[in-house]
């Protein structure tokens, strides 16, 4: 019966579904409303060190100070606004999972309709171009056909 | 006649596959040279301070250092480029660079240390085993002053010239090779 003791474990971890980051209980605000404008501004600012999660998902140290520095800002009466800047002065552009449209991230931006008209303009030059004619045969070649055709 | 061009065509295209490949590899073995001697960071991000003012703050001395602490005041103006490294005690990538430190230190580089959330006891037991490259050391045990910064990871550097900007900033270990075909020229160019 012992076997089944690690399956067990695996069951219930899977249970307990995804584990958000570890909160310290002095980490949420206590009004619910502006602990729901924290946890979506959080969402949109990348935790600079794992940098794939935003700083609600990530256990990183600094990405719990930087939630404790929004949820600062949220109290000192700050909006949105003001904390996304406050961050984007420090960090740049990367810090902000949507990153703002400026001449640097036009390319990024303009990127998916850049690859459709490429491939529109690929397949335009295909249409009006018409497959090259076969070469003419050689002399050799016709010969050889005419042998065919003529059978043995 | 006419067949031949058409056919170095298509052999041109079967061997497209080969060449990109080959571009692929090269650029692969390039990147991991880069890795290897820490000139190449695929996760560094570039700072948004450069050729900027580092932000004002003012950080008490480390308790118990020789070194007053440290403030934007220090750097406005330097007279010489300076180093600003945020490190700590408990940082591993630390210990890495800290040779190519003092090597700065001894040739004269002024370099000013910010001591980022570790316990004074632990910070000089480091710098006493190791040396002490600093000239001043700021406390930040909160970390916000780091925040101000962009700091994102210990250890990160800073080389501000004389004007007082930011003119360069490497975050990880500052290894021999970096020390040589980075900083050296800036420290260079900007003395």
């Amino acid at each position: 019966m012992h076997h089944r003791l690690p399956a067990l474990a695996l069951l219930l971890a899977l249970l307990a579904g995804p584990a958000g980051a570890a909160f310290l209980p002095g980490d949420r605000l206590a009004d619910p409303a502006a602990e729901a404008r924290a946890q979506a501004l959080g969402r949109e600012i990348r935790c600079m060190v794992c940098q794939g999660q935003s700083i609600e998902d990530s256990e990183a140290d600094l990405a719990r100070d930087l939630r404790r520095l929004v949820r600062e800002r949220i109290e000192a009466g700050d909006s949105d606004a003001a904390i996304r800047r406050f961050l984007h002065e420090r960090y740049g552009d990367f810090v902000l999972l949507r990153p703002p449209l400026s001449a640097f991230t036009l390319l990024l931006w303009a990127s998916p309709l850049l690859a459709l008209a490429l491939g529109l303009a690929v397949i335009l030059a295909r249409r009006r171009q018409p497959p090259p004619a076969p070469a003419p045969l050689s002399p050799e070649e016709q010969a050889r056909l005419e042998r065919i055709i003529r059978g043995p | 006649m006419s067949a031949r061009p058409d056919l170095l065509r298509r052999r041109l295209l079967a061997a497209a596959p080969l060449g990109v490949v080959a571009a692929a590899g090269a650029g692969f073995w390039f990147m991991l040279a880069g890795l290897q001697d820490g000139s190449f960071n695929p996760r560094s991000v570039p700072s948004a301070l450069l050729n900027r003012p580092p932000p004002p703050f003012d950080l008490p001395p480390v308790e118990g250092a020789p070194h007053p602490g440290l403030s934007s005041a220090d750097l406005r103006a330097p007279a010489r480029p300076v180093l600003v490294n945020f490190w700590a005690s408990w940082c591993v990538p630390c210990i890495i660079e800290h040779p190519q430190l003092m090597a700065l230190h001894r040739e004269g580089v002024p370099i000013y240390g910010i001591s980022y959330k570790d316990r004074p006891a632990d910070a000089l037991r480091f710098l006493a085993e190791r040396g002490d490259p600093y000239r001043r050391l700021g406390a930040d045990l909160p970390g916000r002053v780091a925040i101000d910064w962009g700091v994102y990871g210990v250890p990160e550097t800073y080389l501000i010239d004389r004007q007082g900007l930011i003119r360069w900033r490497f975050a990880g270990p500052i290894t021999a090779d970096v020390l040589n075909q980075d900083l050296r020229p800036l420290l260079r160019r900007y003395a």
